[in-house]
């Protein structure tokens, strides 16, 4: 298998950006979700992204997943070239999307959701545990079809494949959607620890004053833009 | 707005050129030409058989639309869908669909021949001759391709999604026309044909000349339905030079709406 | 890939057991097309050249084919609705699994699946048009290779028409042309394992085989094309 214009460095200390995005335009069934974007995300930032309903952030972190194509300008992911489809491939390993849609099988239990995942992604065992632990799921929920959750606990069971799967740019789609209190602030702890670690975090969130919180309390570098009409607004 | 009316210009510049070109006139001239050529052979010049009469003609036309169908309409879209997944232009896709669109119209028209001339001479319209079996398959087959095709999808899903059908759906062409043959040949003795027919050297120049005129029909069709296809992805390229023009001025309306102070806080109030 | 095969088709079949939709659901099915197709041909009729077995007997091998057929384009749907109720296709393109693997595995819980609906409906359709098997190893040849041509075939079409609404329209129209082949082989092949002489079937069981291979190989090498198809 090639493996694209996408350097192989192991080096995470990059002086590279983690995202790179030159006038990236994607095309969704034809509309421009994206109409010529610019951003770009440093090792360790956390970034924001606020705008109206169907401004392109959900576009904007498909994209940075390698899932949304590139019809025009330019984007690097992980040093990865966004326009290939092979480096695409790569670049979907390493990153962690937390997307509307939970994807976990409704008549499989939570373990074995997560057991699933993990192995998918070629996640040690040892690390399942900790994170159902981490995110509560390791007493009641156990053992419970995810067809019997709530909203809430179905993005907790997700969330716990990200932090299963220690992505090195974590993309969270709307993450404090459908949460309790103690569930957001969970999200908040698990985006701090994320950052420490030298991840990156793009997420999308509707709840200002929380998510401005968010950025206050990182360590790391972090900001908010404006995304509108498929562009970025710093 | 000037973008707008500027791509108009240039969507209706384009669409003004129309199909046909000097080439496509010129060859479509021929075409006709051999047509009428091929028809007075045909129904004129070429005797009667001996055993199928007058419906022998039908095989002039018959036969060929077949070959034409299932060999180079459907053999076009197998290259045309290998070619596009390895380098990705348009060019290839829309090859490809508008040669399986005119193949599947070829199987229609030879099955709708290949019943008329099963009337007169087996007394019923169907008869499971492997020909016509297997044609029937493929005529389902390709449908399916072109159902692809039609679907409101991402246009790159769509096109590959569409050239794995096409690659595998002309293997899968030689494949029913292989073990059909092979079914009907072992359970009833050969089933009636052109070769049983004594046919003198008229029947097969008529025949010949069928299969050039179908061919060049074919390539004529294919020649127009090609450049319509070709001329849509214009007008969706300047329909999406539109699009990105008014996807770029929602962001300046935005900015516009809360005067200076435009920050995130605004945003959300409305965005709710 | 061969791990990231047995993967993913554990992970369907622990789904299965779960929500035995199978069980409760395409057996069932499969067992009134049978009853069905005995009412459509009436299990008394006998004609004259073949005056020893009734019509429904001769015609069983290519009831119990075709009404394996049906079932399988329910286990199809039923394997592809599971990935695309909640953005799993997506989360699988995510992973870095193997295509083929994903494949090989999709196909290896339908392959599965469709013996065990074989294994019922095969002893309906003994028990209910009354016919015996003369030649078992042919037969099971042929059952083998029939199912690994169905699953494979069937699991290509079904990826290519997965993510969409119309999929469940659009799947047998896709899947029914190209299995019309194997209909044919594992039909004459299953006449020839009842009533013989093996000699018969032998050369279809060995067409269907065929079949199978070349559609492993090309849902191996173009399950790529699908998961990374944007």
């Amino acid at each position: 298998m090639k493996t694209g214009r996408c350097s192989v460095s192991l080096q995470v200390m990059s002086d590279l950006p983690v995202v790179a995005l030159d006038g990236a335009v994607s095309l969704i069934s034809g509309f421009p979700a994206l109409a010529g974007a610019d951003l770009v995300v440093e090792q360790g930032e956390i970034v924001l992204l606020e705008g109206p309903n169907g401004a392109g952030k959900s576009t904007l972190l498909r994209l940075c997943a390698g899932l949304a194509p590139l019809h025009d300008g330019a984007g690097t992911v992980l040093d990865c070239d966004l326009s290939s489809r092979p480096a695409r491939r790569r670049v979907r390993r390493q990153v962690g999307l937390l997307a509307h849609a939970s994807a976990l099988y409704d008549d499989l239990t939570v373990e074995q959701n997560l057991r699933f995942w993990a192995a998918a992604n070629r996640v040690d065992e040892p690390a399942i545990e900790p994170a159902m632990q981490r995110l509560g799921l390791a007493e009641r929920l156990r053992d419970v079809p995810v067809s019997g959750l709530s909203a809430g606990q179905r993005r907790r069971t997700a969330m716990a494949v990200i932090v299963c799967r220690r992505p090195r740019l974590w993309l969270l789609d709307e993450p404090h959607a459908g949460l309790d209190r103690s569930g957001r602030d969970l999200i908040d702890d698990l985006v701090l620890a994320a950052i420490d670690a030298g991840a990156s975090v793009m997420l999308s969130s509707h709840e200002v004053e929380r998510a401005s919180g968010l950025l206050d309390r990182s360590s790391g570098p972090s900001r908010a833009v404006t995304v509108v009409g498929g562009q970025v607004r710093c | 707005m000037t973008a707008t009316e500027e791509s108009a210009t240039s969507l209706e510049q384009t669409v003004a050129g129309a199909t046909s070109s000097r080439f496509s006139q010129v060859f479509g001239t021929l075409t006709a030409t051999m047509l009428a050529v091929f028809l007075l052979f045909a129904l004129v010049f070429s005797p009667p058989d001996v055993s199928q009469r007058d419906a022998v003609r039908l095989f002039y036309i018959h036969v060929p639309s077949a070959i034409v169908a299932l060999y180079l309409a459907f053999g076009i879209t197998f290259v045309a869908s290998i070619m596009y997944l390895r380098k990705g232009t348009d060019f290839w896709d829309l090859l490809a669909g508008s040669s399986a669109e005119i193949g599947v119209l070829f199987c229609a028209f030879m099955l709708g021949t290949g019943m008329l001339w099963g009337k007169p001479t087996w007394g019923v319209y169907w008869q499971w001759d492997p020909r016509l079996t297997s044609t029937a398959i493929s005529f389902v087959l390709f449908a399916g391709y072109l159902a692809i095709r039609r679907l409101d999808l991402d246009p790159t899903v769509r096109s590959r999604r569409a050239a794995v059908l096409g690659i595998i759906g002309f293997l899968n062409v030689i494949v029913v026309r292989q073990s059909v043959q092979w079914w009907r040949g072992l359970h009833q003795g050969q089933t009636l044909d052109l070769v049983d027919s004594q046919l003198s050297g008229m029947h097969y120049f008529s025949f010949f000349l069928g299969l050039v005129s179908m061919t060049m029909v074919f390539g004529w069709l294919l020649l127009h339905r090609f450049r319509v296809a070709w001329l849509e992805t214009q007008a969706d390229a300047a329909t999406l030079q539109t699009a990105l023009a008014e996807r770029q001025a929602e962001a300046a309306d935005y900015t516009a709406r809360p005067p200076d102070t435009g920050g995130p806080t605004t945003t959300e109030t409305e965005g709710i | 890939m061969l791990n990231d095969a047995l993967l993913l088709a554990a992970k369907d079949l622990r789904v299965e057991r779960r929500s035995r939709v199978l069980t409760g659901q395409v057996l069932p099915f499969g067992l009134i097309v049978l009853i069905l197709f005995g009412f459509g041909i009436s299990p008394d009729r006998r004609v004259v050249e073949a005056p020893d077995r009734t019509v429904l007997e001769q015609v069983a091998p290519g009831l119990f084919w075709l009404a394996v057929l049906l079932s399988a384009l329910l286990a199809l749907g039923r394997s592809f609705a599971i990935e695309a109720v909640d953005g799993n296709l997506d989360a699988l393109k995510l992973t870095g699994l193997d295509p083929a693997g994903v494949f090989l595995g999709k196909a290896l819980a339908i392959w599965l699946e469709l013996l065990a609906i074989e294994l019922l409906l095969g002893v309906g359709s003994l028990a209910l048009y009354g016919a015996t098997i003369t030649h078992p190893l042919l037969l099971l040849v042929t059952v083998l290779a029939a199912t690994t041509s169905i699953a494979a075939a069937g699991t290509l079409y079904a990826a290519l028409a997965s993510g969409l609404r119309v999929r469940d329209t659009l799947v047998p129209l896709l899947v029914l042309p190209v299995l019309a082949p194997v209909l044919l082989g594992a039909t004459l092949a299953t006449e020839a394992a009842l009533f013989g002489p093996a000699g018969d079937g032998w050369p279809w069981a060995g067409l269907i085989s065929t079949f199978a291979v070349l559609y492993l190989g090309a849902g191996m090498v173009s399950f790529g094309v699908l998961l990374e198809e944007t």
